[in-house]
């Protein structure tokens, strides 16, 4: 009995210390917002490489959803005669929650894992000791550019992924429903507002920033060798899709509930 | 020049460095010695601050490095990683370049690449090495590579960290042959760890043998091999029997 208690003693102290490492990690990383120098050229390659290049699948994954949407509306509208709300609710679903958080998941599985594989790599060959003796703050060069680009890009991403799945949405809409197409548009457009959007471009914001934090934070710490590297990419993933999920409960009380 | 006084450093029980205290002369080539995972470096490592001692002072010239610009401090070094630590990303001239394009020693782009192409000149390599990537080159070439970066902003002092591991006879005589070649002219003051015993007579003035997180024996290379040290002596002739466990 004492033992198992100790062991959750152990457990908790442990998890209670991993969560002040990465809120440490991630207050010294905000504070190098303030400080010079910045690596406008590692920023805008991490741009390209977390924002440009995400696009394909979160594209792919918005705009199956939004067509896997239409035909779920009707069919749970048809029970109530309610078909007509198809336009609206898959809208409303794509933008204040698919979109953002099929589009983080997709980011995180995608960018998290490179992150902390790139990072986890260079720090088991000593590539993160080199940065320091060249007199290169790492978390300037490295985790400061990622975590930025991955925050302002992720909302652009969403808001193009809300917009692919709507058409993916419109496209089963008015080819396997029967809904005039016109009507479909207009129906869209009347009842989204400004607020929706918004709210899921600032959860984009925040996913973004757990994704590109939780890639540098686990490569950072990565354990010596091959193992290490993998284990650092699986806590990655696994931390940035938990975190997003527990975030965007947050996010929707926030928004929604007041 | 460098001077360490008292160091040491444990992981967990594991008591690494247990009191180093050593001296190395202005354009001296120190070369360290010790058996595998006797701290050696832990001991360089925590020279350049990326370990932190728990106890002792290291000081260079006179100064503690713990009250130094740090910018300012490690402006002064070079060093050549065991693995190379090339950035994969980058060209080999960008890697070399890397001091030069940025901080305090940060010049234009094209003096910054002609330094690097005169760098890897330096260390026997053609200039169309330059925009090749290090994974497109062989170990050999890269540890060339890796030496060009840490003399590229001319160091006063520079530490190597095992040159020729993982090299064969013949590239690790040439990599031996350029680190003292390099360290002569530059008149730098360097820091060599090693346990290859064909580097440390041909690169050292001065060696220090590292042993139970202490240092056994130090003194000129030319007195090493009748020192009189039972430690040293089982060290430098190879043998398994003597006061070095060999199982460790």
């Amino acid at each position: 009995m004492t033992s198992a208690l100790g062991a959750l003693g152990s457990a908790v102290l442990a998890m209670l210390a991993s969560i002040g490492r990465v809120v440490i990690f991630a207050a010294n990383t905000v504070k190098h917002l303030a400080l010079p120098p910045f690596y406008l050229r590692e920023f805008f390659q991490a741009l390209v490489q977390i924002g440009w290049l995400s696009l394909p699948v979160v594209g792919l994954t918005a705009f199956f959803t939004g067509g896997a949407l239409a035909l779920q509306i009707y069919a749970g509208g048809a029970r109530f005669s309610a078909e007509a709300v198809v336009p609206s609710i898959v809208a409303i679903g794509m933008v204040r929650e698919l979109g953002p958080v099929l589009g983080g998941l997709m980011v995180a599985a995608r960018v998290a894992s490179s992150i902390a594989a790139e990072i986890g790599t260079m720090k088991v060959t000593e590539q993160i000791d080199a940065l320091v003796t060249l007199s290169t703050d790492p978390m300037k060069y490295l985790t400061l550019p990622r975590v930025l680009a991955a925050t302002l890009s992720l909302p652009i991403l969403v808001a193009v992924g809300d917009a692919i799945g709507i058409f993916g949405g419109f496209l089963v809409g008015v080819n396997r429903l029967d809904f005039n197409a016109a009507a479909y548009l207009k129906n869209t457009v009347d009842f989204l507002e400004t607020a929706d959007v918004v709210s899921g471009m600032v959860k984009g914001a925040v996913f973004g920033f757990i994704v590109a934090l939780m890639g540098c934070y686990h490569g950072m710490n990565s354990g010596r060798g091959a193992q290490g590297v993998g284990r650092a990419t699986k806590s990655a993933v696994v931390a940035a899709s938990v975190l997003i999920l527990a975030a965007n409960y947050i996010l929707t009380e926030v928004f929604f509930t007041s | 020049m460098i001077e360490l006084r008292g160091l040491h450093k444990s992981f967990g029980q594991n008591h690494v460095l247990a009191g180093v205290d050593l001296s190395i002369e202005r354009g001296k080539s120190m070369v360290i010695i010790g058996g595998s995972g006797t701290g050696k470096s832990v001991l360089l490592k925590s020279i350049l601050g990326l370990i932190t001692p728990d106890r002792g002072q290291i000081l260079v010239d006179g100064q503690d490095v713990t009250q130094a610009d740090r910018d300012a401090f490690l402006a002064r070094f070079g060093m050549l990683f065991q693995g190379g630590a090339l950035f994969d990303s980058l060209p080999v001239w960008q890697n070399i370049a890397f001091r030069l394009m940025r901080g305090s020693l940060k010049r234009p782009k094209d003096e910054a690449r002609d330094i690097a192409i005169e760098k890897l000149r330096r260390v026997g390599l053609k200039p169309d090495v330059a925009d090749r990537f290090p994974a497109e080159l062989s170990g050999g070439m890269q540890k060339r590579v890796s030496l060009a970066r840490a003399i590229a902003a001319d160091p006063e002092i520079i530490f190597f960290d095992e040159p020729t591991t993982g090299l064969d006879p013949i590239m690790s005589g040439v990599i031996n042959d350029l680190i003292r070649e390099i360290v002569v002219d530059m008149g730098a003051t360097a820091m060599t760890i090693t346990h290859d015993m064909t580097s440390v007579r041909t690169i050292a003035d001065d060696i220090a043998m590292l042993h139970a997180g202490r240092i056994q024996w130090t003194g000129p290379v030319g007195d090493m091999d009748q020192s009189g040290d039972p430690y040293i002596d089982q060290f430098i002739n190879g043998r398994a029997d003597g006061p070095i466990e060999a199982i460790r």
